[in-house]
């Protein structure tokens, strides 16, 4: 009896990696970072290797450190292995040139990712597997999870007998992220496939002063080439090796595999030839033409280096007379991608030499599919298949999207289906990332894959926001292997389960629902009120299809079974008790054993409340009747407002209804250029609750507005008589000051549509009422019934005119945040800490500010489509902005201000040479502007605006040069911006070098403590102590102290700041920052919600930060030295409170002592010790005299 | 000479024994008690509110991990292994148990009736030679009358003992109408000790910060008269056993509670300040007092100066108070 187990192909391939390894060096990426954090957690349990030890495994500061660690650990004779994706892959490649060029045996598991180009995406395609074809290493392809574990054995063994290192790929997220249930490979097998004697021989190539050897050499014309062709022998027995160890698997296992295996009819005239997951669903799509009588066949290419044209040619029929190559990747430029490349010269190189086996040469065409994980599904399929029947089959075709430009692209019938696609039974699921479904829905499928012999699939899709981001979860069961590795499409799910309400008027759900299926709905409305509550076009549908449709009020049911908002278990439980995939009873027990698994004896507690749950929700499952009719009063609201602008209504708005794979080619930029301003036009309304003002308790303090992360509390001053017009709930005060126009009135508004309910604006306020203390002067109030009015005032606050800059005094906190935020309604998490500074930022120099964004939460958020959160003031101005790459940013920015600087420089040779012609006296005045300030800006502005009149008249080439650069002449502020993973680690060395550049760039490091973006992972910023991925024992070593290191420059303007300790410090940060014309760092503690801890703890964390001694506050302003001061300012007080009750209270910390006390509390003492004695080197260095050096003398100095 | 006692059944060396406190948290501090001459070891309290918070951690813990977005499906590692607070306290118990050859009293905090109160079972099982229940209520409900707050105490034993076979000491405040009364009442419902008294500790304001903060002082010999008296009227009355808890720091505070009657005397504060050491200065200290006193051993000693002993009722009664008022002397100037 097989052992079946349900997992993902991350861990199906990191199962044997840790295996079969000991040392694994890796950095995290997208979407292969589980499989490091697998390897890492495993080897922190102690989980051994084959040779019974336990891997070592270290994280490194870049896939280029990693390759590099790889390379010497393989030198000195380990077993060695990493994992990646992507632009990681590619920062591996010299190595794998170097490992490859010495012979070394390792396997590199890759989950295949598209390359950043016109945008990033963290979906799949084979274009960084590609990209690797010249290194030398061999590539072997996994199309399913099953695979991915059996290949990963395939090529361990294979490796170290060809002694050529392996590639092993299988697709981003379609395959690493699938659970799929699959047979586990027994341990006994992997020991029968791995030869010790050949890793011995691997050991003893190894470098050793026993017997040392060099390698690395440097070599000349005269042997190098010889060098290079010497290696020939070993790739050209590879593909022989390789299918023997496959045949050795297969005796072990019963799956045979081929280099190439042929899927079809054995007379087949029309053949596909690809590689990846796209195979299965190929594989499905041809057994359901082969039971037509269809004479098609399938070509999966499993080893694609080396490239065995004998062994590829021998498995096709020879019949053959149209082949389709399909590649997952794009090489733009050539005439066709690799794998048609590779299949075509097969095919004519044996033609050429006589001896082809077809009866006539077949037709070859090559196509491009599925780039960043585009979907691929059978109707596509069979639309090649359908074109190869074609007299002239199109070459270099696309499928699966509209090119109305190029007209590159297939059609294809989306309806279409094969009979193994109808036999399964598919289950769809709407959920939040936030509400556990996923995590329900994994349970249940592993469930199913245990309790019965089903199969069973789970695929999930996310969206890109991080607040209130929609996941998606495709679940199928079945009684036949399930090779569909495509989304649950229209008329197919068997079950659709609605999570969250505010979907129904986002979504067209049921578009999914078979004839016949169950709909699944979470509201608060009481069953016989639940089918009002639905848009028209869904009563129809539910009508037309025969749709039973139950409900639940989940919420209510957790609460009441003291399960606070947790409703995933509920959920789960309706599903199994409706959908019938399990009988009732068994279906309930084996939940419940489900979560006695999960929580097991630790949570006696929860696993009580959760079977409380389980019961209440059989209780409270109720199903509608169905009138038989549409009584509904309403349509699904249009998904951005009539006013939004048309390039919003005609691609935003249809990529937000999630219809973006229905734009043609010409509908996207050609160039990566897309509108800033978008987020506003998005209205998420995820807030359950949102703040309100309270005007009669509000003392103006701005406060609020300065911490919102989504910028959804604005305020503005203006004339009361301006508020003639105003809706009757608009709430507006009289602001006194001497800085402020007399009668003034100002305003705090909510966007409500937008807030996500974080709470943070009512924790910072300062006001409390005296008879209700609990009152703040904001408070949070449940959105639904403030919602249509609060839109109308929110409407209304919009048209007030913003308040003039130039009357603006940023230093003073009130009045800063008067300027109007261009950076707005971002996806982050609800209660972000990175994104106040951010908004910050855009509040002081938007309207003049470029931003080089290093990869990571912030270029998400910042700039994730469909919408992004960069805006613009009401001229138009607003900051621009970029990704470039996670390891290049500060160079990145850089550039920017080296080509902003040379712009100005040129201008102004212009400007002076063509001085007759403008007049001295604009030209001298724009010379000499002084832009230190917001009205010397607004006339600079004014001054280049007539200087492109007066250059209009002039009729000089020089005078159309000046007009393409004069806009430099208005003072640029140039901001690069990234997270401590890029800061800290994979972007130090670009940053140090910028760091002494001496260029007026301002780094803007938001100081999560660990990789956010890609789920938590250790970085250098990573406090001593702290648990996070790759320091599951906690972070033995110190936070790396960045601030020190950039003030060992002298000339570099150095804060650390955090906004919820200290606003005025962070606000004044920032104003230096910006004016100091040399190199200015703000390091930002950013709390995050990584840490594991409520961010409404957010300000309270970044308090304690500061109180304990972690995290003290400084400004390093280098213009103090010259004026004889100590350029140093110690901005907070000596630690009060314990480093203890800083760290008790963030789960990052405090989970340690749960699950290694001792080391805790060793790691605790250490951080006590180093918060003291670090403030006290701060202090001291705070204190030195920059008094004139009197008792030097210039001779004593001279000696 | 004869330092031995007897408590809660338990035959001890001599009667000083550290209670709860975090210097049991470590291995190598509890045997530097037994060192230094402990004759028995009360560990740290597990409390009603760490079991029910560590549910509510855990659960954060999990519910954390089935968060998440595209680019991560959870942030924090989760181990399997990750013991519960409780699961803690039993392992630490049994390595105390391994390590040291005095008796180990397991020690429980909490107020309210229900399930935490049957973890009694698992530290009898992981082999406490007996329990000690701390029920350390702030009676602050105007709506709740002192019969309820009593009633409440009697509940806790009565419970507990439904699921322990095991000695049971009760850890009082002082603050009861009827401290005598309530000790005879806990001896019926099934106590086997009880230990005088628990300390509240003490909010205190910061007017600095304006915020209320919790503030630990650390006991002084003044306070142990406050136990003293309870003990001098106690014994003799009762048939449980009595020990002696706050404010001994010296061997003549340790002596003193042994003459008015206690059995046992615990030690914390004074342990918490000076190390483990302080504990064989003070049983130094008492032998050295014994060996110049008439008596031969602890049990001779025992409640020779409590209330019945002395036959002089009003000493610790409250005629003492009219004579202690009268007999206060201003300081000059005042």
């Amino acid at each position: 009896m097989h052992r079946m187990v349900t997992i993902d192909g991350n861990e199906a391939a990191a199962t044997i990696a840790h295996l079969t390894n000991e040392v694994i060096a890796i950095y995290p990426i997208t979407p292969a970072s589980p499989m490091g954090e697998h390897a890492d957690e495993w080897s922190a349990q102690g989980r051994k290797n084959l040779w019974g030890t336990v891997p070592s495994v270290i994280e490194m500061q870049s896939e280029g450190g990693a390759a590099g660690a790889l390379h010497g650990a393989l030198q000195a004779g380990a077993l060695c292995t990493t994992f990646t994706a992507s632009q990681g892959l590619l920062l591996m490649i010299p190595n794998m040139y170097k490992i490859a060029g010495e012979l070394t045996p390792m396997v590199l598991h890759v989950a295949a990712r598209s390359l950043a180009a016109q945008a990033l995406s963290i979906f799949c395609d084979h274009s960084d597997v590609m990209a690797t074809r010249g290194t030398g290493f061999a590539m072997l392809c996994a199309n399913s999870v099953q695979e991915a574990m059996d290949m990963a054995l395939i090529a361990q063994a294979a490796t170290l007998e060809a002694r050529v290192p392996i590639l092993h790929f299988f697709d981003g997220f379609r395959t690493s992220h699938e659970v799929a249930k699959i047979e586990a490979i027994d341990r006994s097998v992997v020991r029968a496939m791995i030869s010790d004697e050949l890793v011995q021989a691997h050991r003893a190539r190894a470098l050793n002063p026993e017997h040392p050897v060099l390698r690395g050499s440097s070599q000349n014309p005269d042997v190098y080439f010889q060098g290079r062709e010497s290696v020939n022998g070993w790739y050209q027995q590879m593909p022989v090796i390789v299918q023997n160890v496959m045949n050795r698997f297969a005796a072990h296992t019963g799956r045979q595999y081929h280099l190439f295996d042929y899927v079809g009819a054995a007379d087949a005239e029309r053949v596909i030839v690809l590689m990846g997951s796209g195979a299965e669903a190929a594989h499905e799509t041809v057994d359901h033409l082969l039971a037509r009588g269809e004479k098609v066949g399938l070509l999966k290419v499993r080893l694609y280096r080396p490239f065995d044209p004998t062994a590829l040619l021998a498995a096709l029929p020879a019949s053959v007379q149209r082949i389709a190559v399909l590649d997952r990747t794009k090489e733009p430029g050539a005439d066709g991608e690799p794998l048609y490349k590779d299949v075509l010269a097969a095919v004519a190189q044996s033609y050429a030499s006589g001896q082809s086996r077809f009866t006539t040469l077949p037709r070859i065409v090559g196509g491009r599919y599925g780039l960043s994980s585009k979907e691929f599904t059978l109707g596509m399929i069979k639309a090649v298949f359908d074109e190869l029947q074609k007299e002239l089959p199109r070459n270099g075709f696309t499928i699966g999207i509209r090119d109305d430009v190029t007209r590159t692209s297939l059609d294809w019938d989306a309806g279409f289906r094969t009979d193994a696609a109808r036999a399964v039974n598919c289950a769809l699921f709407y959920g939040l990332g936030s509400d556990g479904t996923v995590s329900a829905n994994k349970n249940t499928i592993k469930i199913i894959g245990e309790a019965t012999d089903l199969h069973a699939q789970g695929y999930f899709v996310y969206d890109s926001k991080k607040s209130g981001a929609i996941t998606v979860s495709h679940l199928r069961f079945g009684k036949q292997p399930i090779r569909s590795s495509y989304l649950i499409g229209d008329d197919e799910a068997q079950f659709i389960g609605c999570h969250q309400t505010v979907f129904l008027e986002r979504y067209d759900m049921l578009d999914k629902a078979a004839p016949n299926a169950v709909f699944l709905l979470n509201t608060s409305a009481a069953p016989n009120e639940a089918w009002n509550t639905l848009p028209r076009r869904m009563q129809q549908q539910i009508i037309d299809k025969n749709i039973r449709f139950y409900v639940i009020d989940a919420y209510q049911v957790a609460q009441d079974a003291g399960m606070q908002r947790r409703i995933n278990t509920i959920m789960q439980t309706c599903h199994f008790a409706i959908s019938g995939l399990l009988p009732r009873d068994a279906a309930i027990a084996a939940i419940k054993q489900a979560v006695e698994k999960t929580y097991g004896k630790k949570g006696a507690k929860i696993v009580e409340l959760n079977f409380k749950a389980i019961d209440a929700a059989l209780a409270n499952l109720h199903e509608v009747t169905i009138p038989g009719k549409v009584t509904s009063l309403f349509e699904r609201p249009p998904v951005v407002a009539a006013n939004a602008p048309e390039f919003v209504q005609k691609v935003t708005a249809a990529m937000m209804a999630g219809r973006g794979d229905d734009l043609p080619v010409s509908a996207i930029s050609a160039d990566g250029t897309w509108p800033t301003a978008t987020t506003r036009w998005e209205k998420s309304n995820i807030a359950l609750e949102i703040p309100v003002w309270d005007e009669n308790l509000c003392i103006a303090c701005g406060k609020c507005p300065f911490v919102c992360p989504h910028s959804v509390i604005r305020s503005k001053l203006f004339d009361p008589a301006q508020a003639a017009g105003a809706p009757p709930t608009f709430k507006h005060m009289p602001l006194k000051g001497k800085e402020f126009p007399a009668g003034a009135h100002i305003v705090y508004q909510v966007a409500p549509e937008d807030c996500t309910g974080c709470g943070l604006c009512v924790d910072i306020c300062p006001v409390k009422d005296k008879e209700h203390p609990g009152r703040r002067a904001i408070n949070m109030a449940p959105q639904p019934p403030l919602r249509e009015q609060e839109r109308a005032n929110w409407e209304f606050f919009l048209s007030l005119p913003e308040f003039d800059r130039r009357e603006v005094r940023p230093s003073v906190m009130k009045s800063a945040m008067l300027l109007q935020p261009l950076f707005e309604f971002s996806g982050a998490c609800s209660g972000c800490g990175e994104t106040p500074y951010l908004r910050l930022a855009s509040q002081l120099f938007g309207d003049r500010m470029l931003v080089a964004n290093a990869t990571g939460c912030s270029s998400i958020y910042g700039g994730n489509l469909p919408t992004t959160p960069w805006a613009q003031d009401a001229q138009g101005r607003g900051p621009a902005w970029n990704n470039s790459l996670f390891e290049d940013n500060a160079e990145f920015g850089l550039g920017m201000r080296v080509a902003i600087d040379k712009q100005r420089e040129y201008a102004v040779e212009l400007l002076k040479a063509l001085a007759a012609h403008i007049g001295e006296e604009l030209v001298t005045a724009l010379l000499n502007a002084a832009q230190d300030d917001e009205a010397g800006i607004h006339e600079q502005r004014e001054r280049v605006a007539a200087l492109h009149q007066r250059l209009q008249q002039i009729d000089r080439p020089d005078a159309r040069q000046l007009a393409a650069v004069a806009d430099s002449l208005v003072k640029k502020s140039v901001w690069i911006v990234g997270g401590d993973g890029w800061a800290y680690d994979i972007g130090f060395g670009g940053l140090d070098h910028v760091l002494a550049s001496g260029r007026d760039v301002n780094i803007l490091v938001l100081d999560t403590e660990v990789y956010s973006n890609t789920g938590g992972q250790t970085s250098k910023a990573t406090p001593r102590g702290a648990v996070a991925k790759f320091s599951a024992g906690g972070k033995p070593t110190a936070k790396k102290d960045l601030a020190m290191i950039a003030m060992a420059y002298g000339d570099v303007y150095v804060a650390q700041v955090a906004y919820g300790a200290k606003d005025v410090q962070t606000l004044k940060a920032f104003m230096e920052a910006e004016s100091w014309p040399g190199v200015s760092i703000i390091i930002a503690y950013s709390p995050c919600t990584a840490w594991g801890t409520d961010m409404i703890q957010n300000h309270a964390m970044q308090d304690r930060a500061v109180r304990s001694g972690h995290w003290p506050l400084f400004r390093y302003d280098p213009r103090r030295a010259a004026q004889q001061e100590n350029p140093l300012q110690l901005d907070s007080k000596e630690p009060s409170i314990a480093y203890r009750e800083f760290v008790s209270q963030e789960t990052r910390f405090n989970m340690l002592w749960r699950s290694h006390p001792e080391a805790a509390e060793q790691f605790l003492g250490q951080a006590q010790k180093h918060a003291l004695s670090n403030f006290q080197h701060y202090r001291q260095l705070a204190e030195l005299s920059y008094a004139k050096p009197d008792d030097i003398k210039t001779d004593k100095a001279k000696e | 000479m004869d330092l031995r006692t007897s408590y809660l059944g338990l035959e001890l060396k001599n009667p000083l024994v550290p209670s709860a406190s975090p210097l049991s948290r470590s291995l190598d501090a509890a045997r530097r008690l037994e060192d230094a001459g402990a004759a028995a070891l009360v560990m740290y309290s597990v409390f009603e509110e760490e079991m029910q918070h560590d549910h509510m951690v855990m659960d954060e813990y999990l519910h954390n991990q089935s968060l998440g977005h595209a680019e991560a499906t959870s942030f924090l590692p989760l181990h399997g292994d990750m013991p519960s607070k409780q699961e803690r306290y039993l392992e630490q118990l049994q390595r105390l148990k391994q390590s040291l050859d005095i008796p180990v009293v397991a020690s429980l905090n909490g107020i309210t009736p229900g399930g935490w109160i049957d973890y009694g079972t698992a530290l009898q099982q992981a082999g406490a030679d007996a329990l000690e229940l701390n029920v350390y209520y702030v009676a602050g409900d105007t709506e709740v009358s002192g019969a309820e707050v009593e009633q409440r105490y009697v509940d806790l034993l009565t419970e507990l003992r439904r699921h322990v076979s095991l000695p049971i000491a009760m850890k009082l405040s002082p603050q009861f109408s009827s401290v005598a009364n309530m000790v005879r009442r806990l001896e019926q419902a099934g106590a086997n000790g009880v230990s005088l008294f628990n300390r509240f500790y003490q909010p205190d304001i910061d007017i600095d910060s304006l915020r209320v903060a919790p503030q630990l002082h650390l006991s002084t010999s003044a306070e142990s008269l406050l136990a003293m008296r309870w003990i001098a009227i106690l014994h003799g009355h009762v048939k449980l056993t009595l020990a002696a808890t706050g404010g001994v720091h010296t061997p003549a505070d340790a002596v003193k509670m042994l003459l008015a009657g206690a059995d046992v005397v615990h030690l914390c504060s004074a342990l918490l300040l000076h190390g483990p050491q302080r504990l064989t200065q003070i049983l130094r200290g008492m032998e050295q007092w014994l060996e110049e006193s008439p008596y031969e051993s602890v049990e001779q000693l025992k409640g020779v100066l409590s209330q019945r002993h002395t036959g002089n009722a009003s000493a610790y009664a409250r005629a003492n108070y009219l004579q202690l008022l009268d007999s206060y002397l201003p300081a000059a100037g005042i």
